[in-house]
């Protein structure tokens, strides 16, 4: 087949694109590398349209020891432990299919963390999907949670933590991010970058089938009615294969042969190759009849561009062939060595003796294209007047029970409960709470992490709600008394050739980056998701951020169930009742516009420092995050896990008692502490400059919001508890 | 106490079984499913995982191992043979233990703490345990138990009833019946009671920042009751 301009079309490239390469090639490319240059210039490999915004985050920090650029991040927890972490999406396969979709995503983000080195110990995964009403909803849901289940519960790693939203912006197009954190000795951290010349380059795992076929450009198209003809651009996965290639991997980096390795995940054996060898600025040859193939008369094209899951390419000193083989061969699985290392730059590819493809690597990586986007400012919204006189008709505890059993607040259980989060026998925090928790096997240290978003809050001011979903992370972390060290993001979003998309994703970056820059809470590592949306519209941006801190002794962590009743109840940090852009505003009030709650970035750390502080001096006995629904709604969850009650204070100034309750202010927490701590904990806010209100105490059993305003915390459990398990049993 | 735990393909309880068998004393032995040999062993572990991926039926690619011939003979002689959950899959899928491990009743995974109330209290593995329930947990996609009338009237007579699901007081009711087992069963014994397989996992409850401790006892009386 000759190649022409409608066939690179065809495979998603740009006129100008297609024009580059014959001009960067000085010739008209084969169709082997036109497929090539398609998938490491698609924006899901090149990051063309955000390449130039992500590089004004910060990733620098004192327990960085790797930022973004490899398969994962890595920091440093101490004693040379280190965790390797990293977030990414699966949204477009998981709309298509949405057990395998989202089943590879989990295979493909624990490879990603394991072939750096590192036991994966953990896992997290941030879901979001259309309206509940949507014809597709439920089914979808259903199959992402099998499917991230299936995976994770197969390779015996546990489920800690997640987030599910519903909103109707997903309706046709749904997010499915998930992330890992693996553990790993610092001195036994291994690197994608290829190194040395005729060195043996090594193909490890599944053998290599016709599925997945350009998935990575899949993912950066846009969904039309023709999606339902995408479903073989869908990879398959095979759970299994991965723990074997898990165990075999790290049964070989315990000696000293790896030069390099990389996962074979989007553009598969096209992106691995070519990313080792430009690290390495080396050249690469390979020979593709030597590949393992699953299916016959598989073309060089189709070897090259194949997702086949659950396979990973190794770059070995020469001479270690036979005892890396015979590893292999013990966990059952492919060894091949398909080509060496060259000092060519050059990708060079030989199928049946004859050269299939000859491009200089430089071509594809540095001069892949880079786009500046045109890109649009949000305006702060106005402040939206109120209308106070409308909360006379309105019942507090009716609101309650209706925010409670809101699908973005309910209780998430029938999904967690499908996951298994106790395998390896270190959970010490199940899903369910601010994060997960899980120890450092065989020591005393133990790992929190979180994955949040607010995409209401990004929607209505992009910059904000950047900042926003940092702090939230950050909250998170220091309520179970972690401190917090670094971030990961998915930065989904609708279309970058769309200004308004664009405009979103490049003010939520400047908003994230602002509040990681400030926090000392750097981004080690990342994945961008664009073009989720559905024919011209795309969904609310949705900025995913998975963090990840630090408990120095498991024993100190906190948890936010209610422990003993007398107890005080204060909510740190200043409470002002703002209602735009809040849950109790969308749902009862029918009110979609307004600004979203301002952010103090002083204010966040500065309190989430002092409550460190109080939670190592031992005196907080429970704490939680006050973030979606207000005051009310995480003091209701606490009442829940705890199975106690609350008695509540009048507020000491004037607020509106549902400005009081549901206001979603930022920067705040709920603690617990005992009645004789209360003036060391007042002595110390005061000290620290920290803004705490008393919020009331712990009683047996009920929640006792006024003289008129009551309810039994198994009602509370109720309205909590059933939406969910309702929803999908009808 | 020498103790083996049997490592298939896909297992991935087999290092928390490893670590909790040497927290209450036993020399613990990981065997590779290709092993043909069994160490000298006073008891021997089948974990809990997807051995060989669990494609065909949940345990009946790793009933046909190697190393399995040798632990069916060691059982056959009267040896301590456990399986959890894959484990107890095995088991059953050897023949060694009757019955079936069928989808749960909802057809959905399921991991929680669930209590479960010792039946037989003079077994050889429940043996002085005071407690007339435990609190364990699962994790399992197939641990719905079903046998045939006739199976499960030889187990009755016979009091192979290890384990059934229950709640903190000892009630087995169908409210405590997490996955459609046929009686709430969750562990049953062979005929001579040297072979036990229960899906519940009590190598994750033995550490108060876990799940609970309940696990722990399990194991102390196992190490005794084998001395």
């Amino acid at each position: 087949m000759i190649v022409n301009e409608q066939i690179a079309i065809d495979h998603g490239l740009k006129k100008d694109e297609y024009k580059k390469i014959c001009d960067l090639l000085k010739r008209v490319p084969n169709i082997t590398e036109l497929g090539i240059f398609s998938a490491m210039w698609n924006e899901h490999c090149s990051y063309k349209s955000s390449r130039l915004h992500l590089k004004k985050l910060p990733t620098k920090g004192k327990n960085v020891i790797q930022g973004p650029g490899e398969n994962a991040g890595v920091i440093d927890i101490g004693d040379d432990d280190a965790i390797v972490f990293k977030i990414e999406s699966h949204n477009h396969p998981s709309y298509i299919e949405p057990y395998q979709g989202a089943a590879t995503g989990v295979g493909g983000i624990m490879r990603d963390v394991f072939t750096m080195g590192a036991r994966p110990i953990a896992n997290l995964n941030s879901i979001h999907f259309g309206s509940p009403q949507h014809k597709k909803t439920k089914n979808l849901l259903r199959g992402v949670v099998h499917g991230i289940g299936g995976y994770g519960n197969c390779m015996g790693v546990p489920t800690i933590a997640g987030q599910t939203s519903f909103d109707e912006c997903y309706n046709d197009n749904i997010l499915v991010n998930a992330m890992t954190l693996g553990l790993v000795k610092k001195d036994k951290i291994f690197y994608s970058k290829a190194a040395g010349l005729g060195k043996p380059v090594i193909y490890v795992g599944s053998k290599t089938g016709r599925d997945g076929i350009h998935g990575a450009s899949m993912a950066s198209a846009i969904f039309d009615e023709k999606i339902e003809e995408k479903k073989p651009t869908v990879q398959v996965g095979d759970p299994f294969t991965e723990k074997l290639l898990l165990e075999a991997c790290l049964e070989l980096m315990s000696g000293d042969s790896i030069i390099a390795i990389q996962d074979m995940g989007a553009a598969g054996l096209t992106s691995s190759s070519i990313e080792m060898a430009s690290k390495g600025n080396l050249g690469i040859e390979i020979n593709l009849n030597k590949v393992p193939c699953r299916e016959s008369k598989m073309t060089p094209y189709e070897i090259m561009l194949s997702e086949s899951q659950e396979r990973m390419l190794i770059v070995l000193e020469s001479g270690k062939e036979e005892m890396a083989k015979k590893i292999f061969d013990k966990w059952d699985l492919d060894f091949a060595v398909i080509g060496k290392t060259t000092k060519s730059k050059k990708i060079e590819l030989y199928f049946n003796e004859e050269r299939v493809a000859d491009i200089p690597i430089n071509t594809l990586v540095e001069n892949s294209p880079m786009y500046d986007r045109k890109w649009k400012k949000t305006k702060l919204p106005k402040k939206i007047k109120i209308n106070k006189e409308q909360f006379k008709t309105l019942n507090i505890i009716n609101v309650l029970n209706k925010l409670l059993s809101n699908p973005n607040i309910c209780s998430k259980e029938w999904i967690w409960q499908q996951y298994d989060h106790t395998v390896m026998g270190d959970t010490i925090q199940k899903p369910g709470g601010d994060a997960g928790v899980v120890r450092v096997h065989g020591t005393n240290k133990a790992v929190a992490a979180s994955v949040d978003s607010s995409a209401v809050y990004c929607w209505a001011h992009p910059l904000s709600g950047g900042k926003q979903i940092v702090c939230e992370s950050w909250r998170n972390l220091i309520s179970v008394g972690a401190k917090p060290i670094a971030i990961t993001n998915c930065l989904n979003f609708g279309s970058p050739e769309n200004e308004e998309n664009m405009g979103e994703f490049v003010e939520c970056v400047q908003g994230l980056g602002e509040a990681s820059l400030y926090l000392d809470f750097p981004v080690v590592s990342g994945n961008v998701s664009f073009y989720n949306q559905t024919k011209d519209v795309g969904i609310k941006p949705t900025p995913t951020i998975g963090g990840v801190g630090l408990i120095k002794d498991y024993k100190d962590m906190v948890t936010s169930n209610l422990k003993e009743v007398n107890n005080i109840l204060l909510v740190i940090g200043k409470t002002e009742g703002h209602l735009d852009q809040s849950l109790f505003s969308r749902d009862m009030l029918n009110e979609k516009n307004g600004p979203p709650p301002e952010i103090n970035l002083f204010n966040e750390k500065n309190n989430g420092e002092t409550i460190l502080k109080l939670i190592n001096k031992k005196y907080i006995k429970a704490a939680h995050d006050v973030s979606l629904g207000g005051i009310i709604i995480a003091l209701s969850k606490m009442c829940i896990k705890g199975k106690k009650g609350a008695t509540l204070k009048k507020p000491n100034y004037l607020i509106n008692q549902f400005e009081y309750l549901f206001g979603e202010d930022q920067g705040r927490y709920i603690i617990e502490i005992s009645k004789n701590d209360l003036l060391y904990v007042t002595n110390i806010l005061k000290e620290n400059s920290v803004y705490f209100d008393e919020l009331g105490f712990v009683n047996e059993n009920d929640l006792v919001i006024d003289d008129k305003s009551k309810i039994s915390i198994d009602d509370l459990i109720k309205s909590h508890t059933t939406w969910l398990t309702n929803y999908m049993s009808k | 106490m020498n103790s083996s735990v049997i490592t298939f393909p896909g297992s991935n309880c087999d290092r928390d079984m490893d670590v909790a068998l040497k927290k209450f004393g036993f020399k613990n032995k990981m065997v590779w499913h290709n092993n043909i040999e069994l160490p000298k062993s006073d008891v021997v572990i089948l974990p809990g995982g997807f051995s060989y991926g669990d494609y065909l039926r949940c345990g009946s690619i790793a009933s046909k191992s190697k190393i399995m011939k040798s632990v069916i003979n060691f059982a056959k002689g009267g040896g301590k043979v456990i399986g959890i959950c894959n484990g107890f899959q095995i088991l059953v899928e050897t023949g060694l233990l009757p019955g079936v491990l069928l989808r749960n009743k909802y057809l959905e995974f399921i991991c929680k703490n669930v209590f479960v109330k010792i039946n037989d209290q003079d077994s050889l593995y429940f043996r002085n345990i005071e407690k007339k329930t435990l609190e364990l947990h699962i994790a399992h996609n197939e641990g719905n138990y079903f046998c045939t009338k006739e199976q499960f009237k030889e187990i009755n007579e016979n009091n192979q009833i290890a384990l059934f699901y229950s709640d903190k007081e000892g009630n087995v009711n169908e409210i405590n019946n997490p996955n459609g087992s046929i009686k709430n069963i969750a562990g049953i014994f062979n005929k001579e009671k040297n072979i036990l397989g229960m899906m519940p996992h009590p190598e994750r409850m033995i550490d108060p920042a876990l799940s609970g401790e309940d696990g722990s006892i399990f194991f102390k009386n196992l190490i005794n009751n084998l001395k």
